[in-house]
């Protein structure tokens, strides 16, 4: 087992370690390897069940995903959410890693996909929004302008209202109802069960409910 | 400048599902398990058929046996690239290895319907003939690609329908080699065609059903 010497530095276990097996050359103190060959050395160790490994190199992983990210073409105010695809990614798929290849290939394969994936998606979204813009041309409205401005302040309630939830219901409002993720998802992200979630999410709905029409 | 904490909270979440996982195999030894029942396959028909037949055929005609030798090379390769394009981080060019092999098997078999004598213990095969390779073909690549398929289902395709492909081509290849074994017909432009066709129809009904098969493994985590 790869264990922890008492500075906290991982240091694998020869014998046991995977990585150690394929690559025998490889030394034992991962401070004097490469950054690249320590993440795929704490992969190995993670994916025989080291947490603290595990942990590290997906720590460590969230700037090259970003980097991938960006290189795909996803905008800066995306570049979290494919990170955060990435790693759900990373975790049930790592047994798809072999530790006699390149971690960061493997790595920036998952994060391309992810991050093309998340372009799709905000394609798809970009697509519906330039319909609602045209429905809207094409149903003109005498006040249009003050009508935008009352959507405007809308916007405004509704983002204070959210504000001012408390943090469970806020999470749950923002993870399941404005991010779109599964019960699953927004359950990895945020630590909370997906039972929690759901009484959260009620909660949440309830409370804006009473906050926007008592506020009318 | 992104906080660099901004994941903490999913790492933490992730580390707290951790769990000892197995390892994949390497593309090399789960095609050798693929390919160890292609064989076992391949020693019955000849326990059935006896090889004198087919071994008279390649020496009459070494066309026959180039096209065969070259349908064997192209079950293997598209058989490993299939499972190396199931790990995140390979290559996609790799999809390229079984063209060469491909081509002996296309080259061969054009060429052996261009020779002006027929090969001996072969006969031109009549229509229905023609449609029984066809079914031969189909036949056996139906449980080789699900096997196939079952052998992928831990890998993580990033380009399934392009895995799928790969599938389709070395079940067909693999079921073309293994009716070489039986097969009593001449090169000609007839059977050429059926067996032309017979892959087309698994390539493409696998690229079309694999590819939505081998999917689930790279969606979004759920």
């Amino acid at each position: 087992m790869p264990g922890l010497t008492a500075t906290g530095t991982l240091v694998l276990d020869e014998r046991s370690s995977p990585w150690a097996s394929v690559d025998p050359a490889v030394p034992a103190d991962p401070a004097s390897e490469s950054p690249e060959r320590r993440r795929a050395a704490w992969m190995a160790a993670a994916q025989a069940g080291d947490r603290r490994a595990y942990e590290r190199v997906l720590a460590d992983s969230v700037a090259l995903i970003r980097a991938v990210a960006r290189r795909q073409g996803v905008a800066h105010d995306h570049l979290d959410d494919v990170v955060q695809e990435t790693l759900l990614t990373v975790h049930r798929v790592r047994h798809t890693y072999d530790p006699s290849r390149s971690y960061d290939a493997w790595l920036s394969a998952l994060a391309a996909r992810r991050a093309i994936d998340g372009l799709r998606r905000s394609g798809r979204q970009a697509h519906r929004e330039v319909g609602d813009e045209r429905a809207v041309a094409m149903h003109p409205d005498e006040q249009d302008a003050s009508s935008e401005s009352d959507r405007a302040q809308q916007a405004r309630h509704l983002r204070a209202a959210i504000a001012d939830l408390p943090p469970g219901q806020r999470e749950a409002v923002e993870q399941l109802g404005l991010r779109e993720l599964s019960l699953e998802e927004a359950s990895a992200r945020t630590g909370r069960s997906t039972g929690a979630l759901k009484v959260n999410l009620h909660r949440a709905l309830k409370a804006l409910r009473g906050r926007i029409h008592g506020g009318d | 400048m992104a906080d660099p904490h901004v994941h903490d909270r999913l790492i933490d979440a992730l580390g707290a599902q951790l769990a000892p996982v197995r390892r994949l195999r390497p593309p090399w030894l789960r095609t050798l398990g693929w390919l160890s029942v292609v064989a076992a396959i391949a020693l019955a028909l000849l326990a059935h058929y006896g090889s004198a037949p087919m071994l008279a055929r390649w020496a009459g005609a070494p066309d026959l046996g180039w096209a065969g030798l070259g349908a064997v090379l192209t079950a293997i390769a598209a058989a490993w690239v299939a499972f190396a394009l199931g790990v995140p981080g390979r290559r996609v060019a790799w999809a390229w290895l079984p063209l060469a092999p491909a081509l002996l098997w296309i080259g061969a078999s054009g060429l052996g319907c261009l020779r002006g004598w027929i090969a001996p213990a072969t006969h031109v095969a009549s229509a229905p003939e023609a449609g029984d390779c066809l079914f031969f073909i189909i036949g056996f690549s139906v449980p080789l690609s699900a096997l196939l398929v079952v052998l992928l289902r831990r890998a993580c395709p990033l380009r399934p329908v392009l895995t799928a492909m790969m599938v389709g081509l070395a079940s067909a290849a693999a079921s073309a080699s293994l009716l070489e074994i039986c097969h009593a017909y001449d090169a000609a432009a007839t059977d050429l065609a059926m067996h032309a066709l017979a892959v087309a129809v698994v390539v493409g009904a696998n690229a079309a059903l694999g590819g939505r098969l081998l999917a689930p493994g790279v969606r979004r985590a759920s």
